[in-house]
């Protein structure tokens, strides 16, 4: 259970081990989760009460996380990408088994089949679109690699429909109609959910390390802030659906993940290793992380308003720019965030399951440890989409280049135009 | 009497489908005038002509809109969706009885809105450009379109959070996914129709009659050939209606692309013309629309007499399109009668008298929308020339300098752009 490579930690009050939770779920009783824990660790703990056991294989755990997700950053993008995927895999999977659980479906041989297929698909359309533009050069170097990355949302089209359409229509067992169309549909959300979250954390992390780490931190300090402010501080409940959240947890773990969000951020914005977006270099054949570090990550000096001066005491303060970001990074963890988590709440509930699964020991499931991410990578890529950078350029010479010389032309002229219009072409062109 | 409803339809996704309830019948929406005129007849041939006479309503309603135009179809494509987007979604309320969830009705449309601005927002606005350069509003709403989206997507996703009601949540659920399955179906769909539609109306015009055609001559080589069963799922289509409505459907779309071909009105782009506020379609037609020389395989020489024959690339085009519309179109077509099967409802809705309901007459068009979307820009177009501009001019000065340099050394490589005097 410890094989698989960790980086993300939680503590989440909901899977706590308590008979409270146990109570809601009505007459049924809810999907037994085995004890996972690891022999060794069963030994030493033996002599403590089993709260205490409780608190200290979780504590382990997290610390068993945290240092996975240190080393798995030390060995590169290449590797976190790799580490997003297995997550990625695994949460898939986990999502399906619980669908297969609540239908009873393993009599439908096909459907494990068509499942595994369709994420295959996805992932081949995804990680196609991103090849093909990160990778361009090699791509263009490979015959193969071209005719694959020219037609290849004609390919993946193909593939999807023999799978979908094709397989699964032909697939349609007289008297289960109706399960097979809720395995569809469920097989469908979830990779809309699993996989293009994942996809997008991946171009987070093409766009720099920074924009990763930053994220998730937030999300998983958040998590722990909310829990020990409610812990210590904890009084008024904040959502029926999970009854162990307080506002007090929320508001204070609100300002502890700003604060740490603008802390993280200013150590990171340091290092070209985190704020360089990843490269491909062709010569060297590996990912390279080197660059002029872009305004956003350059120390300026900010006035500070004269409210917080009396308050704090200085007249300007040097900062990144990246650090504001990070505010909005950080806000967007702490409100919306724990709506991933309630919605996680909500649909196991709904499924009468305790945990997604058993894969980490007091811990439960991948995606447990999860859920409060999917909307984080969604908004992050949104946010440098839209504020961060503009459109890719060796993108648009690639799309420039596959135009009809007319058209060329025709966009060729109006850029000069523009240039000139701005000044930028004093002397290299005539008017 | 909530616990049951909770328990009961827990219940009720696990049992087979024999044991699931039917849902009740919609009621018979045939208009008076029609039952008046044709009391006459026996019920099997008033069957007939109500179908008959629904499909040459349609036909002409469709010919009308063709001839208005552009706007006009978009409008009509939008209607279409959203009409198919109810019919769904009732379906769905009245399979889990989800009437006492009031806020569902108003979440699943406004997810519709949102979904539906966001797609209108990335592409239509690109069609737009001069209309929106000039107003400084829209050009704000242009910029950040993508974060206003999403703001608007999680607002109804936290509403949705904050109405799950204890004992109802996997209702709610089933709900949640149901919508958002109906809005991957049908709005990326009708998206794609819209996208197809201003590459030229004959992107529009030849894939939908083609699945028309094969709908239409497939049951008519059935009623008159129809031996061999084709599928368990429908039991009325056989292997002779399918073969025989693939060939049809070639040959019909081969001589349609001939007549279409001709016309500028049909083959241009649609642009919109800030100066007098219309569509346009005037352009000089591209080389898939002139005619050219091909020379006649010899093994069907001797078949047809000639050697060489004149005919517009794009025929060959609707060659593909057609196979398409044929072979792939009747799964979509399956599906759906699995679908009502599995909810154990005859028709999608009672909207159209004679037919079922919007979604009955579009099940095969599903899937012809994305194939000829993604047969276009593998095969046809390269990427949008005014998109791509947009996005030039948002570079850094830095990037845009260094862009037009690589562009312009490329130009003049080709000895497209002659190279500047100095």
């Amino acid at each position: 259970n410890l094989q698989e490579s960790e980086s993300e930690n939680k503590l989440d009050g909901e899977t706590a081990s308590d008979s409270e939770s146990k109570s809601e779920f009505g007459g049924s009783p809810p999907v037994p989760t085995s004890d996972d824990t690891p022999e060794v660790l069963n030994r030493a703990l033996s002599n403590l009460s089993s709260r205490w056991k409780n608190w200290w294989v979780r504590g382990i755990l997290t610390l068993a996380m945290i240092t996975f997700f240190f080393i798995i950053i030390y060995l590169g993008p290449m590797v976190l990408m790799t580490i997003v995927m297995c997550v990625q895999i695994k949460c898939f999977h986990e999502i399906i088994t619980i669908g297969y659980n609540v239908y009873h479906s393993y009599d439908l041989p096909w459907f494990r089949t068509l499942s595994w297929y369709f994420l295959l698909c996805v992932n081949y359309f995804f990680y196609g679109e991103t090849v093909t533009d990160y990778f361009f050069t090699l791509v263009q170097r490979e015959e193969p690699l071209r005719i694959l990355s020219k037609y290849h949302r004609f390919i993946s089209f193909a593939l999807y429909l023999t799978g979908s359409f094709c397989m699964f229509v032909l697939s349609l067992v007289k008297k289960h109609y109706r399960l097979q169309f809720y395995m569809f549909g469920w097989t469908h959300v979830t990779l809309l959910i699993v996989v293009t979250q994942s996809h997008l954390i991946i171009h987070n992390l093409f766009e720099g390390m920074i924009w990763f780490i930053v994220p998730i931190s937030c999300v998983i300090c958040n998590d722990i802030m909310a829990y020990m402010f409610g812990f210590f501080f904890g009084r008024t409940p904040l959502i029926k659906l999970s009854p162990k959240k307080t506002w007090e947890g929320f508001i204070g773990g609100f300002f502890a993940t700003v604060l740490f969000g603008l802390l993280l951020s200013y150590v990171m914005s340091g290092y070209r290793c985190f704020t360089c977006p990843v490269e491909f270099n062709n010569d060297t054949n590996s990912f390279t992380v080197d660059c002029e570090p872009s305004e956003l990550f350059q120390l300026q000096e900010y006035n500070i308003p004269s409210v917080l001066q009396s308050v704090v005491g200085w007249k300007t303060v040097r900062m990144y720019p990246f650090q504001i970001h990070s505010i909005a990074l950080s806000t967007f963890a702490s409100l919306i965030g724990p709506f991933g988590g309630f919605f996680a709440s909500g649909f196991k509930r709904a499924f009468k399951i305790k945990d997604f699964a058993n894969t980490i020991p007091g811990h439960g499931g991948i995606m447990d440890r999860f859920d409060c991410q999917y909307l984080m990578a969604t908004f992050v890529n949104v946010y440098i989409a839209s504020f961060i950078r503009g459109p890719n350029p060796s993108k648009l010479i690639q799309q420039f280049l596959t135009l009809r010389p007319d058209q060329q032309l025709h966009i060729f002229n109006t850029l000069r135009a523009h240039l000139l219009d701005k000044g930028m072409l004093g002397g290299l062109e005539d008017a | 009497q909530e616990v049951d409803l909770e328990e009961r339809l827990g219940e009720l996704d696990l049992r087979s489908d024999s044991d699931i309830p039917d849902v009740p019948p919609p009621t018979d929406s045939t208009p008076e005038i029609l039952k008046r005129a044709l009391s006459g007849l026996s019920a099997r041939w008033k069957n007939w002509w109500i179908r008959g006479i629904l499909t040459l309503a349609m036909i002409s309603v469709f010919f009308l809109i063709i001839y208005l135009g552009s706007f006009m179809l978009m409008l009509l494509v939008l209607s279409i969706q959203v009409k198919c987007y109810h019919e769904i979604i009732t379906i769905g309320y009245r399979v889990y009885h989800s009437y006492d969830l009031p806020w569902f009705r108003s979440l699943s449309w406004y997810f519709l809105l949102c979904v539906n601005y966001f797609f209108y927002g990335e592409t239509v606005a690109d069609y737009f450009a001069t209309f929106v350069q000039r107003r400084e509003q829209l050009q704000f709403l242009i910029r950040y379109h993508r974060f206003i989206s999403f703001a608007l997507y999680l607002t109804g996703f936290c509403m949705f959070v904050l109405s799950l009601v204890k004992k109802h949540y996997r209702l709610q659920f089933y709900m949640f996914a149901w919508t958002h399955v109906t809005l991957l179906i049908t709005v990326t769909q009708s998206h794609l129709v819209i996208q197809n539609l201003f590459e030229g109306m004959i992107w529009f015009l030849v894939p939908i009659s083609s699945v028309i055609c094969n709908d239409i001559a497939a049951y008519i080589f059935g009623f008159f050939f129809g031996r061999t069963p084709l599928i368990k799922l429908s039991p009325k289509k056989t292997w002779e209606g399918f073969i025989g409505g693939f060939f049809s459907t070639v040959v019909f779309g081969f001589i349609f692309s001939y007549f279409l071909a001709q016309h500028q009105y049909f083959v241009c782009p649609v642009e919109y013309n800030s100066e007098t506020n219309r569509f346009v379609t005037e352009c000089e037609p591209s080389e898939l629309f002139q005619m050219q020389k091909y020379s006649v395989p010899p093994l069907l020489q001797a078949v047809l007499g000639w050697e060489t024959v004149n005919m517009y690339p794009f025929q060959m085009h609707s060659i593909a399109l057609s196979t398409f519309a044929s072979l792939i179109g009747p799964f979509g077509g399956f599906f759906a009668s699995g679908f009502k099967r599995a909810f154990k409802i005859k028709d999608f809705a009672d909207t159209i008298p004679g037919h079922g309901g919007i979604m009955d007459r579009f099940d095969c068009q599903y899937l012809m929308a994305t194939f000829v979307h993604v047969y276009i820009t593998s095969f046809i177009r390269g990427p949008n020339p005014s998109k791509l501009l947009k996005q030039l001019l948002i570079l850094q000065p830095e990037q845009q300098l260094s862009v037009y340099k690589t562009l312009k050394s490329h130009l003049v490589e080709k000895g497209i752009l002659q190279p500047s005097l100095r």
